[in-house]
């Protein structure tokens, strides 16, 4: 069940926010989400995150796309249309496959990249027309900002904060 | 952390330079078969061979279309006419064939030692190119291996020495066993070498190599100055001193490297050439490289000798090594496809020779260089695995010495390739040497480069 009041911290450096990130850990408080205005190296690690599976849909998505490019251009260059590639008309897939190579190469990366982007977007739920999520319009510029479940321990999470270095905590309540 | 080289390796460097040097100096000695007995020797192969002597005898005459343009060029174009007149064409042929396989049997002991020399050549000079782009880029991450590639690059100069002085020995004393534009006869029968001829020249020649070995031994030799000179200085003086000639030397080097593997690989075949030969050399003399530097690296550090050499070093090397195996295949599938596909004989008889006579070796290696390091390097938890980088790495130091292989053999030995005696022995006298001069160099200064300016950069690398 979500919490349904949060606690708001941010930070204004990025170094400050990984050591706060290990310190909020070890106390045992589950961080909610961190917005941040670029990527911060080890820093899903130190969330405790589970490792990311994009790579075994993106492996997936380039086996498709290299099966579309082989199946394409054997309908399209053999069987549909017989082509006589280089002075070499022998009307066969593998004997020409030199020729598809480069096809196979750029259709495989095609579809491993464009359809590994439309997954991560769809699986951190952005689409187009989508509002903004992210609290705070300052965490798209310079501000770090961690969220952080509260359970009657609003006390004591905000002295937690401080001592890490957070510039700012606020006590936001989501209430639905 | 200092370093000393341990006894048992410094004995097997030199029992496998002994074996070396024994296995060929062996095949040398009997590589000198006359024309009777490679007669008889080639008799008794079809007898033995029974039912199969009639086909044996059809692959011969086949094959002597590729050796045509191919193998002898000693028999240079003058015998194609000859081919034609077909009265004398049985006795011809056999004198012809039988000659052809004496050829290549002295051929061979050139070839396969010249072949094993500049794979282990190549390697220390990809190492020095990586160790240059090290200082122009300012990389942060790589100081603490930058003694590892120092130690490496210390067998660029007897390694490179060693290369072109078997290639001008071949032409001197070994009846132009590698290099057949050496042979004034065949000059003055090709019209395609005379053309070429103010280039392929064995003074120039000469010359040449040893201006690109000059410029490769300056760098080598003042970096390394500068190196160990900035380890007790207290200003960057000398890391930027360093810098400017690492920029200076990967100019002159990207020159005179595309120009080394004419001369030095490419002429072997004078009709042949292709626009991309040097790319293709420095991307496989750089994964070589590369993987070497990983080898030596995880080996001292088993030793405890680089205990700041984290695992995100070990896994960058990787990544490298995947990366240029990959660029290596790009190159090399660009050199193929292009030929492949406008189908010039000219150029082409390069690729028949090699599916026809090469077939294993040269679809293996792609198998090696390519499929192999692609499959087990892409997941990146495995390039963390030290004994998983050497596992890979050795199949890739294989896999580019047959890339070397195939680069010298179909010029100069033909069908008649082996790898037996003299390549295997080749090999070890080079690896023995190798080992011998890399760890002599690495116990002459400390491990770790502690006053270079990015060396806390190195140490907390962290991907």
């Amino acid at each position: 069940m979500e919490a349904s009041k949060v606690i708001h911290a941010i930070y204004t450096d990025d170094d400050v926010l990984m050591a706060a990130v290990k310190k909020v850990k070890s106390a045992h408080h589950h961080i909610e989400e961190i917005y941040t205005p670029f990527p911060v190296h080890g820093l899903d690690k130190a969330m405790g995150l589970e490792p990311t599976r994009i790579a075994i849909a993106s492996f997936i998505y380039g086996c498709i796309g290299l099966t579309v490019a082989i199946v394409m251009m054997n309908f399209i260059m053999i069987e549909d249309w017989p082509q006589n590639i280089g002075g070499k008309p022998s009307f066969s897939y593998i004997e020409n496959m030199p020729a598809f190579v480069p096809i196979m190469f750029e259709l495989t990366v095609f579809f491993a990249a464009h359809l590994m982007v439309i997954t991560f977007y769809l699986r951190s739920r952005m689409w187009p027309f989508k509002n903004a999520e992210n609290p705070d319009p300052r965490t798209t510029d310079d501000h770090f900002l961690m969220e952080i479940a509260v359970h009657d321990n609003e006390q004591e999470l905000s002295n937690l904060l401080k001592e890490t270095g957070a510039v700012e905590i606020n006590l936001i309540d989501k209430a639905h | 952390m200092e370093y000393k080289i341990s006894n048992r390796l410094r004995l097997t460097a030199i029992v496998l330079m002994i074996v070396g040097v024994l296995g060929v100096s062996y095949s040398f000695v009997t590589s000198g078969k006359t024309f009777e007995q490679v007669e008889t020797m080639l008799a008794n192969e079809s007898h033995h061979g029974g039912g199969h002597g009639e086909e044996a005898g059809h692959d011969k005459v086949a094959d002597h279309d590729t050796h045509a343009s191919e193998e002898s060029h000693a028999e240079t174009a003058g015998h194609d006419n000859a081919e034609s007149h077909g009265a004398h064409a049985e006795v011809d042929e056999h004198t012809k064939h039988v000659n052809h396989v004496m050829h290549a049997m002295h051929k061979r002991p050139w070839a396969a030692i010249y072949v094993a020399a500049f794979f282990f050549f190549m390697i220390a000079l990809g190492v020095l190119a990586f160790y240059a782009v090290q200082y122009a880029a300012q990389a942060g991450w790589s100081p603490l291996l930058l003694r590892v590639m120092e130690g490496i690059t210390a067998y660029m100069l007897p390694g490179a020495l060693i290369v072109l002085g078997i290639a001008i020995a071949s032409g001197l004393i070994g009846h132009y066993g590698l290099f057949v534009w050496m042979d004034p006869d065949v000059v003055a029968h090709d019209k395609l070498i005379q053309g070429k001829s103010g280039w392929l020249d064995i003074t120039w020649f000469g010359v040449r190599g040893l201006i690109f070995i000059a410029g490769w031994w300056l760098y080598r030799h003042f970096s390394r100055k500068f190196s160990i000179a900035q380890d007790n200085a207290d200003d960057n003086k000398n890391f930027k001193k360093t810098f400017r000639i690492s920029a200076a030397f990967l100019v002159f080097f990207l020159y005179t490297e595309s120009m080394m593997s004419w001369d030095w690989i490419m002429s072997v075949d004078p009709h042949w050439f292709s626009t991309l030969f040097g790319w293709y050399v420095l991307a496989g003399m750089m994964v070589c490289g590369i993987t070497v530097i990983a080898m030596i690296t995880i080996y001292l550090k088993s030793k405890g000798l680089l205990p700041k050499v984290n695992d995100s070093h070990i896994h960058d090397l990787a990544k490298f090594m995947f990366g240029f195996s990959i660029f290596w295949t790009y190159l090399w599938f660009s050199q193929f496809m292009l030929i492949w596909y406008s189908n010039i004989p000219e150029e082409v008889t390069y690729f028949i020779a090699r599916f026809n006579d090469y077939q294993l070796p040269f679809l293996g290696m792609v198998a090696m260089n390519f499929v192999f390091p692609l499959l087990v390097l892409m997941n990146s938890d495995y390039k963390r695995i030290p004994w998983f980088v050497i596992m890979a790495g050795i199949v890739i130091l294989v896999g580019h010495y047959v890339d070397i292989f195939n680069m010298i053999m179909p010029a100069t030995v033909g069908d008649q390739w082996a790898i037996g005696i003299p390549e295997i022995s080749s090999i070890l006298l080079f690896a023995g040497l190798f080992i011998f001069i890399v760890f002599t160099a690495l116990t002459k200064a400390p491990l770790e480069p502690k006053r270079n300016p990015f060396i806390k950069e190195s140490e907390h690398f962290h991907y």
